[in-house]
């Protein structure tokens, strides 16, 4: 159960740090400099490139190293950096390469329009932003975020691999103790499919709200 | 400040007494090496209803866009509500504008309305009037909603507040959206091609509106191709050729004795 709590609470925070980074990322890919494009092209690229599983370990070991080195070097203590906080920060980082294309390609089915008349009336780039883009953008960006939520939660199992203590890591511990390893995985792997029948509850609600303004596609028919 | 040898593009300001809201002078607009507006002046006094016609690409979008900013001059003055629009070179030596915050004040004065509506689709008709209103003007939101159900109930929409765009015909929406420019109680009204995306039997709902504004003293800047509609609201007509003014007037000079050549055989064929 604990195992559980820290596979949910890891994704959802990653989901969130994806999403804070998606979009930055997306808006730095359509409205920055050439500097800016160039940097976040080499991130998406790279993040997506790698396997999940070496970009984990690549990211929680050389991170911490990276800041305990920092720390130490501008004459600080070395710190433990907690499991969750790491966690999130580097499935959060996988999870902004891939938030940037698919917030990137929601922005652009907006109808540009709608952007255009917020700016003429005078709407400053922060509220464009949180008035007009996000919202707009969201029936958009629904599906392939929520794809990359039910992949958050599942990559969290990768984090096993460097000690954190979520729901793989829990069943194998139990599992071997008991030596019960069938019922075991069985019984994760159902926790794992409740996690996506719950999510995907939640997300129809989401995306119905989202698709509000827009007639379905049953009644255009 | 009419001095008796103001070049005639403005002399029917002299008539007017009014104050200057839209004032554009030797204006250029160049896309590349497209040179698209070539020295345009335009000048719109408090109560006139200004109306360019001409050629499609002639660049009476161009000329309307640069007006609040949505494009940036080359070069020329423009003045609205009597502020000149600051404009300054950027690294590349394109014109951008000098202060965002003045552009933005600028623009909540100017209530644009487009060829395409574009009404914002994840927001009622209600919401959309009240957007601007409540977020950028800072009215309270009360406040703003009673104003956006007059508004509305004047555009023949009251029934319809709580409904979104996508579900309206297009000369409802283009009546939201002259709402929604209203609710901001702009000092001049801009209307881009308002009817050119309806259905012809739609385009008269919407010019109704348009033609009660104009005959209410607004202040508007209207390009259309409703030549008939310009002639009876329009008290000054602008005829844009090639990027130049090639012909102003009243309206009856305009359509009922025209001088250039070209503007004859525009008026033949669209009329
Ligand atoms: N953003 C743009 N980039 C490049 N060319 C443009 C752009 N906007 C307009 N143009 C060109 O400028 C000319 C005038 O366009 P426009 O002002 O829209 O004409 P009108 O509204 O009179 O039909 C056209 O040739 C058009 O192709
Ligand atoms: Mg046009």
């Amino acid at each position: 159960m604990v195992g559980l709590l820290h596979t949910i609470e890891i994704a959802i925070g990653a989901t969130c740090l994806g999403l804070l980074i998606g979009i930055g990322g997306a808006y730095g890919k359509l409205y920055g400099g050439p500097v800016v494009r160039d940097l976040l092209a080499v991130y998406t690229t790279v993040v997506r490139a790698v396997p999940e599983l070496v970009l984990i370990l690549l990211l929680y070991y050389a991170g911490t190293d990276l800041i305990n080195q920092v720390l130490a070097a501008l004459g600080y203590q070395r710190i433990d950096i907690s499991g969750l906080a790491a966690g999130i920060a580097v499935l959060g980082f996988v999870q902004g390469a891939y938030s940037t294309e698919v917030i990137r390609g929601a922005i652009l089915a907006i109808p540009q329009g709608q952007i255009e008349a917020a700016r003429a009336y005078g709407m400053s780039p922060g509220l464009l932003l949180r008035r007009i883009t996000l919202p707009a953008m969201l029936p958009f960006a629904i599906p392939g975020l929520a794809n990359l939520w039910l992949i958050a939660t599942k990559d969290t199992a990768l984090l096993a691999v460097v000690g954190f203590y979520e729901l793989t890591l829990a069943t194998r511990q139990a599992a071997g103790v008991t030596k019960a390893y069938l019922t075991f995985y069985l019984a994760a792997g159902a926790i794992y499919l409740l996690v996506t029948l719950i999510s995907n509850l939640i997300i129809g609600r989401i995306e119905a709200r989202a698709r509000r303004g827009m007639p379905s596609l049953k009644e255009a028919r | 400040m009419m001095a008796p040898g103001a070049a005639p593009a403005l002399k029917h300001l002299a008539q007017n007494g009014a104050a200057e809201a839209i004032h554009v002078e030797n204006l250029h607009k160049k896309f590349g090496e497209l040179h698209v507006l070539k020295g345009v002046s335009l000048s719109a006094r408090d109560g006139e209803v200004i109306a360019i016609i001409g050629g499609s690409g002639s660049g009476k979008s161009t000329l309307l866009r640069c007006i609040n900013c949505l494009e940036n001059p080359t070069s020329g003055i423009i003045r609205v509500n009597g502020e000149e629009i600051k404009l300054k070179a950027d690294s590349h030596g394109h014109t951008v504008p000098a202060d965002r915050k003045q552009i933005e004040r600028i623009r909540s004065k100017l209530g644009m309305v487009f060829q395409n509506f574009n009404l914002w689709s994840h927001m009622t008709l209600i919401e959309n009037v009240i957007e601007v209103p409540v977020h950028v003007l800072g009215v309270k939101r009360e406040v703003a909603i009673a104003e956006a159900e007059k508004l509305l109930t004047r555009v023949g929409l009251a029934e319809k507040r709580d409904v979104y765009p996508a579900y309206l015909s297009g000369g409802q929406q283009q009546r939201a959206a002259i709402a929604r420019a209203l609710a901001i109680n702009p000092r001049v009204m801009l209307f881009d091609e308002p009817t050119s995306a309806l259905d012809p039997e739609l385009v008269g709902e919407v010019l109704k509106v348009i033609g009660d504004l104009a005959r209410e003293g607004r202040t508007m800047v209207l390009v259309t191709h409703e030549m008939k509609f310009a002639r009876e609201v329009a008290t000054h007509v602008v005829y844009l050729y090639n990027g130049l003014v090639e012909e102003e007037g009243p309206p009856e000079q305009i359509f009922g004795a025209p001088k250039s050549e070209r503007l004859k055989q525009f008026i033949r064929n669209i009329g």
